[in-house]
Parts: structure tokens; C-alpha cells; sequence
């Protein structure tokens, strides 16, 4: 065959070199993926996991429980709140800057997004329950058991 | 009565797809002619039988006839008539009804125009289609009708979510929908040329403009739903990485492979078992993207209803589907004969290394989407956001854009580099000097919208340069088409970089009558003030903001509450400028009688979105310059076959 204007590749080969180029650029892109979602997938945790294994300072994570009656507090900004989030086994201080949800209230469940800065939980975003029909996802990320605890601590 | 008319008609065309499919397939077969001159009336029947179902079901919105069930749940009498009639797809069944529709009007037009594609693999095309588009029907009459009834009318309606109250409604999912199931065009040409084994760059040239045609609505889709985001949920952001965008998104990134990749194919007939293979997984991906938002498994807004059932439905409808064509793929795929070389330096090997980088975004994304259902599997709960998608994406993005600064420059098959060297140094140097002026004067921004900002200004300088050297008159549409569509792209970077690195935020607690600043502007609150809309009551506050001391304009930032059902939504303001957009938002009233207000002055962000449009702008340049072409060659066909009947009839 012709071979003057692919530099000598036969065809065969070529097709060979492509697939290879593409499977290892596809390879390359899972391996990244699996590296990165490793190191940046954000966990969900609960106060008591919190408490027993902090994860490492400034690692985005999710923090799930009951905002504590009377803990909230609202600075003299306006708009940084100071709170404390708990399960009935551990309490942890969150602070977060930013308009609330309309349904954040004391007593309320709540998850924060948002990261470990010394023993304060700062927040990103809050995510509070909408209304009866429309529940933040993550609201139902705790385990029943964590669920059935929350619940018990707030009746 | 309409209702009834309306699932009649449903089930006449779910029969005539069977049929379609039946008649197709035997026609094919040695000695089934007699079938062949029966599918593409049949195609066109049963796409304007599914429109009939789709008008009823609009009707029954528009008149909220309360003893349908999907309306009772949905619907309200006092709701403006534009939410009555967009909520006819803001809800499970109605939405599903809306893809079976676009699904078998596509496949009607397909029948009733395509004229370039050989008879055999279009009869294949078409029950493909029938196929394909029977498993929805099932899904869609089998547990997701939309016409029940009730066994007794509803006394009022339940209403539709607040969050979906909006005009976005009325655009968004229907052009979305059309660029998702249009794609099962390509699905379908794709299934019909490894049936026929027919292969080849008559086959690219018939397929490109319904792929393009759909991907211009996704691209719209996408563009228009960012914007929706953007302003409707009150946070600022345009992209949030949801499951439900990655769901869009997907076959969006599989589409736009598969466009460039049929052009190769047309032009210079290589890449034809890639080009099949992308033909199939675009589709795919519309599918895996309705399984994860409708099964349930994800929640949003999004997905309307969690039903264990609907998702196994349609995971079974995905493995039948997908496993099927890539079965069916892996059979033919060696019997695609060998396409054209090309030297590893040639248009050809340029439009290879972005397809490849294009399904590696795909591939992140895609993972990063079902990360979360698979660490579920073992019990751990993640959410994996921006930190992930953004720079792992980033790494085969980067490349991908520089190489379109030099792909449409090269010739086909083999080029030498040092032709373009000259011809590429001009946005080589401009993305230097760019990176260079971001370092200098605006130290401190993260290095991914710093690259976004180099190279989003090279590429949109670097995308008009293939139009160097050509009479401009005489250009195709179609190039022209390439430009404007590359151009956007680098526009809309640079607004989504520029957003990233520049926006300032002003998080504050006012009373009336206090001023603040948020980058070059200046605010003072005027007032906040009650006031009521149809469904709804709000209160409003009223702001004035200047410019660096220029005239003032005034912005209605809202807090509404509905009352069927009962919601909040936050109405962000927005201002636009040349330069860049300011977006308020009003909070709630703090114990101290203080409203928390929240600022953002984001420079130059509209660029993302005139960009995004400037991209779908480019395709139909290019879809149009195509559809002419096309047309154009038929007509010198039907001359040519014409006279040389005339010539056999003198003779």
C-alpha cells in the first residue's frame, strides 16, 4: 500500500497507535479520578464521629445533627452566627457566615458544609430542612440509628 | 373525555411503534420489500399521534382538570397561566411524556426528510428508533401514566414546588429535553450503519446535522438552566457540579466528540468505528443521566418523585439499551472496514487528541458522579464536589483548548509544522502576555482561573485565525459556524474565570438607610416593603446602587412566600453592566430589626452565558451551511438522474 504520506505506518498499525493513545489517556483519566475522589470526596460526619476521629484541619467535610436550644448566637456583624451542633454524644461549636435558611431554627436539624478550623466547625453553607416535601438529600444521609438518636434528643 | 383520548392515543402509538419496529426489521430481511414502503409512514403516524397525547395532557393543565390525578398533585387553579402550562413538564410523568414525544417526532421528521442516507440502514434507523423508543412507552404506560384518574376530583390542587415557579420552567427542560432525546437520533443512526454495515462518509454526512440540531438545544439547554441556577437559588454560583447538571453535562461533552468526530468520518472517511462507538454512548449517556435523576437515588429538585420501581424500570431499560448496542457494536465493530490514514501531524490527529480529551472529562465527571452511590454500596457517606471536578477536569480541559487554537489550522491528513508556526505564535504570544499581565497585576488569584484567563483569551483570538487567508465572502457556512462556535467557547471561559477570580462579596446587617460598597459599587437600602403576586407575598427591599459615583439605579431584591404549597424563595436582583453583573439578595430580619443583605459584584460574568449562546449560535451557522450543502447536492442528484433518464428514454 502507499505508505508515503502516513510516514510509514500501515494501516493496521495505526489503528493500533490510536486505540493505544485513547486507552491510555482513558486509563490516565481513571487512575486520576481515583486519586482525587480519594482525597476529595467529602465525608459526612455526625458530632460523635467527629469527636472520636477529627478529620485533618481545613478537609471540606459535612457535619449532620441538631442545632442545640440556646446556642445560637448572632454576633455584632449581623450576619456571622456562632451555634452548636449535637447527637446526644458530643456537642461541636459551628460558626457560619451568611444568611440562614428560612427553617434553620433552634431544636432543628441541620447539615453544614464547611471544615474543622481548631475545634470550630466553620460552615460554607447550611442546609436545613425546606418544607415536608422537599428535603435536602443529605438530611437523609444519617444512619437510621443516628437518625432515631437525633430525634430522641429533641423530644 | 381528554384524558381518555389522550392515553388512547398513546397506546395507538406504542402499537404502531411495534409495528414500525416489526416492518423495519423484516424489510430487511431477503424478500420482506413488501414491509419497506410501510415504515416511514408509520415513523410519522406514530410521532404526530404522541404529540396529540402530549397537546391533551397540556389541556388538562390549562383547564387544571382536578380529576386527573398528575394534576391534582401538581397543578392549581390560581396559578398563572404560564406555570400551568410549563407545569405540565415539571413533574415525573409529564416530563417522561415530553421525551417519549420529542423522541418519536424526531424519529417522524427523520422519515419524512432524511433522503441522503442509503434506504436499507434508514429502514434500520427507523426501527432502531421504534426500539428504543418502546421501552420508554412501557416505562411510560406501565408505571407512569399520566392521565390516571382519580377516583374522585380533587377539591384544589397541590401546586407546583416554589423553586419551579419561575420562566426557566417554560424554556429550560423542554430545550434540555429535545438536545437529550434528540440524541437518540444519532443512537439510532448509529444501531441502523452496524446493522447494514454501512459505514462510511455518506453515513457522517446524513448523521452530522441531527447531532448537530441536538446539540445545539443541549447546548442552549445547559446554558439557559446555568443562568436559571444562577439567579433562582440565590447563592451566587452558576455551576454547582449537581449529579442532575453532571447528568446534562455528560452527554453534552459525548455529543460534541461525536460532532467533531462524524466530520472526520465525512470529510476524509476515517475514524468510522469511533465515530459508531460515540454515536451510541451520547445517547447512553442521556439515559444513565435520566436513571440517576429519575430512580431516585439522587435527590433534587430535580427528581420529582422517589419510586424504587420507576428506577429499576429504568436500569433495566439502560441495561437492555446500552448493553444491547455495545453488544451489537462489539459484534460489527471488526467488520468496519479499515478508514484513511493520517500522519500524527494532520487535522485529522488533532480532532483524535480532543475527542480523546473530551471523553476523559467525560470519564471524570462520570465517575465523580457515581462516586457517591458506590462508596454508599459500602456504607460511607461522601458528597464529591467542586475540589474534584474542577481541576481534574482542568487537566484534560487545558490541552484540549490549546489544541483548538491549532487544529483548524492544519490541513488533512499531513501538514508540516513549521506552515502554522507564524499563524499560532499570535495567540501563543497573547496567552503568554495574558498569564503574564493576571500574575503581574492581580497576584493572589488561584492558578485555575488565572490558566482559564490566559487561555480563554488566546483561544478567542486563535479561533478566528482559520479564516486568515480566505475570502471572506466565499467562506462556508459551515467554517464560519467552527469559528464563532470556538470563539464562544474561549469567551465563555474567560467569563467563568473572571467570575472565579475576581468576584467580591459584601455579607452585611442593615437598616434602612444604611450604605455599603461592594467592589467599585455603592448601596444604600431605600426601604423593604410588603408587597403580593398571584400565588405568592414578599417582601421586597428596594436598593439603589451607583457605579463609582455614576447614576444611581435601583434593584428589588425579594423574599417570597408561597402559599400553595407552602414555600420560600429567595428573588435575587440583578444589574448588568458592560463590565460585569451586581446581584443582591435580601436575608432575614435579625433580632436587632437589622436585614441581612447579601452583595456580589462579579466582573464580566455575563460572558459565560453570552458565550455559551455564541456556541450554540456556531452550530447553527454550521448546521445550516450543512442542511444547504446538502440540499444543494440533491438537487444536482435529481438534475443529474433526470436528464440521464430522459437520455435512456431518447435512446
Amino acid at each position: 500500500m502507499n505508505s508515503k504520506v502516513t510516514g510509514g505506518i500501515k494501516p493496521k498499525h495505526q489503528r493500533l497507535v490510536l486505540l493505544l493513545i485513547a486507552l491510555v489517556a482513558l486509563i490516565g483519566a481513571g487512575l486520576l479520578a481515583a486519586y482525587a475522589l480519594s482525597n476529595q470526596a467529602s465525608y459526612f460526619y455526625v458530632p460523635a464521629d467527629l469527636a472520636k476521629a477529627p478529620p485533618e484541619q481545613g478537609r471540606a467535610i459535612r457535619l449532620g445533627g441538631m442545632v442545640e436550644k440556646g446556642s445560637l448566637k448572632t454576633r455584632a456583624d449581623g450576619v456571622t452566627i456562632d451555634f452548636i451542633v449535637g447527637d446526644g454524644k458530643a456537642r461541636i461549636p459551628v460558626r457560619y457566615t451568611g444568611i440562614t435558611p428560612d427553617l434553620f431554627v433552634e431544636g432543628s436539624g441541620v447539615v453544614a458544609e464547611g471544615r474543622m478550623e481548631g475545634n470550630t466547625f466553620v460552615a460554607d453553607n447550611l442546609l436545613a430542612k425546606h418544607d415536608e416535601n422537599y428535603v435536602p438529600r443529605q438530611m437523609g444521609e444519617m444512619t437510621a440509628e443516628q437518625a432515631k438518636q437525633v430525634v430522641a434528643e429533641t423530644q | 373525555m381528554i384524558a381518555e383520548i389522550g392515553l388512547a392515543v398513546l397506546w395507538m402509538a406504542a402499537a404502531l411503534a411495534v409495528l414500525q419496529l416489526f416492518a423495519g426489521f423484516s424489510a430487511l430481511r431477503p424478500g420482506g420489500k413488501a414491509l419497506a414502503g410501510m415504515v416511514r409512514p408509520l415513523a410519522v403516524m406514530q410521532g404526530l399521534l404522541v404529540a396529540l397525547s402530549f397537546l391533551a395532557l397540556i389541556d388538562l393543565f390549562l383547564e387544571t382538570d382536578l380529576s386527573v390525578k398528575l394534576v391534582a398533585e401538581n397543578s392549581h387553579s390560581m396559578k398563572p397561566f404560564i406555570f400551568k402550562l410549563a407545569g405540565t413538564w415539571g413533574n415525573h410523568e409529564g416530563s417522561m411524556l415530553l421525551w417519549v414525544t420529542i423522541m418519536a417526532v424526531s424519529g417522524g421528521v427523520v422519515a419524512l426528510v432524511e433522503k441522503r442516507l442509503r434506504e436499507d440502514t434508514l429502514l434500520a434507523t427507523l426501527a432502531g428508533q421504534a426500539f428504543v423508543s418502546l421501552g420508554f412507552y412501557a416505562f411510560l404506560l406501565l408505571s407512569s401514566n399520566p392521565f390516571e384518574r382519580l377516583p374522585e376530583p380533587a377539591p384544589e390542587g397541590a401546586g407546583l414546588n416554589p423553586l419551579l415557579q419561575d420562566i426557566g420552567l417554560a424554556f429550560h427542560p423542554p430545550t434540555l429535553y429535545v438536545g437529550y432525546v434528540g440524541l437518540s437520533v444519532a443512537f439510532s443512526f448509529a444501531i441502523g450503519a452496524l446493522i447494514t454495515r454501512d459505514v462510511g462518509p455518506a453515513f457522517a454526512r446524513a448523521m452530522r446535522p441531527w447531532v448537530l440540531g441536538a446539540w445545539i438545544f443541549l447546548t442552549v439547554g445547559i446554558t439557559a438552566g446555568s443562568y436559571w441556577a444562577y439567579y433562582t437559588l440565590g447563592w451566587g454560583g452558576w455551576w454547582f457540579w449537581d449529579p442532575v447538571e453532571n447528568a446534562s453535562l455528560m452527554p453534552w461533552l459525548a455529543a460534541t466528540a461525536l460532532l467533531h468526530s462524524a466530520s472526520v468520518l465525512a470529510s476524509r472517511n476515517a475514524l468510522r468505528a469511533w465515530t459508531v462507538m460515540l454515536g451510541v454512548i451520547a445517547f447512553s449517556m442521556s439515559m444513565v443521566g435520566t436513571f440517576l435523576v429519575r430512580s431516585g437515588i439522587l435527590t433534587s429538585v430535580h427528581a420529582f418523585a422517589v419510586d424504587p420501581e420507576r428506577g429499576s424500570f429504568i436500569l433495566a431499560l439502560l441495561a437492555i439499551y446500552i448493553g444491547g448496542a455495545l453488544a451489537l457494536f462489539g459484534i460489527r465493530a471488526s467488520t468496519v472496514t479499515e478508514g484513511e490514514r493520517f500522519s500524527l501531524f494532520s487535522r485529522e490527529a488533532s480532532l483524535v487528541f480532543n475527542n480523546v480529551m473530551l471523553c476523559g472529562i467525560l470519564g471524570i465527571v462520570l465517575l465523580g458522579t457515581l462516586y457517591p452511590l458506590m462508596t454508599e454500596a459500602f456504607g460511607a457517606k461522601v458528597s464529591v464536589g467542586p475540589p474534584y471536578f474542577n481541576p481534574v477536569s482542568a487537566i484534560f480541559a487545558i490541552p484540549m483548548m490549546l489544541m483548538m487554537g491549532v487544529g483548524p489550522l492544519l490541513r488533512w491528513r499531513k501538514d508540516k509544522p513549521a506552515r502554522i508556526t507564524a499563524t499560532v505564535a499570535i495567540p501563543a504570544l497573547i496567552t503568554a502576555l495574558a498569564l503574564l499581565a493576571v500574575v503581574v497585576f492581580a497576584p493572589g488569584i488561584r492558578i485555575l482561573p488565572m490558566l482559564g484567563i490566559a487561555v480563554g483569551a488566546g483561544l478567542a483570538i486563535a479561533s478566528w485565525l482559520p479564516l486568515n487567508g480566505r475570502n471572506l465572502r466565499r467562506t462556508p457556512l459551515s467554517v464560519w459556524g467552527m469559528v464563532v462556535g470556538h470563539f464562544g467557547l474561549g469567551v465563555a471561559l474567560l467569563g467563568a474565570a473572571s467570575e472565579s477570580a475576581f468576584s467580591t462579596e459584601r455579607l452585611a446587617a442593615m437598616n434602612v438607610g444604611d450604605t455599603q460598597s461592594v467592589g467599585p459599587i455603592s448601596l444604600k437600602l431605600l426601604s423593604i416593603e410588603p408587597v403580593a403576586g398571584p400565588n405568592w407575598t414578599a417582601l421586597e427591599a428596594t436598593v439603589s446602587a451607583s457605579y463609582k459615583g455614576g447614576p444611581a439605579v435601583t434593584l428589588h431584591p425579594q423574599a417570597r412566600t408561597f402559599s400553595s404549597p407552602p414555600g420560600e424563595r429567595t428573588e435575587s436582583a440583578l444589574h448588568t453592566r458592560w463590565n460585569g453583573q451586581l446581584y443582591a439578595v435580601l436575608g432575614n430580619e435579625g433580632d436587632d430589626g437589622r436585614w441581612q443583605m447579601r452583595f456580589w459584584w462579579k466582573p464580566f460574568v455575563p460572558l459565560l452565558w453570552l458565550g455559551g449562546l455564541l456556541v450554540a449560535f456556531g452550530g447553527l451557522l454550521a448546521l445550516i451551511g450543512r442542511v444547504a450543502q446538502d440540499v444543494k447536492r440533491l438537487r444536482v442528484n435529481d438534475k443529474i438522474a433526470f436528464r440521464k433518464a430522459r437520455q435512456d428514454m431518447l435512446k
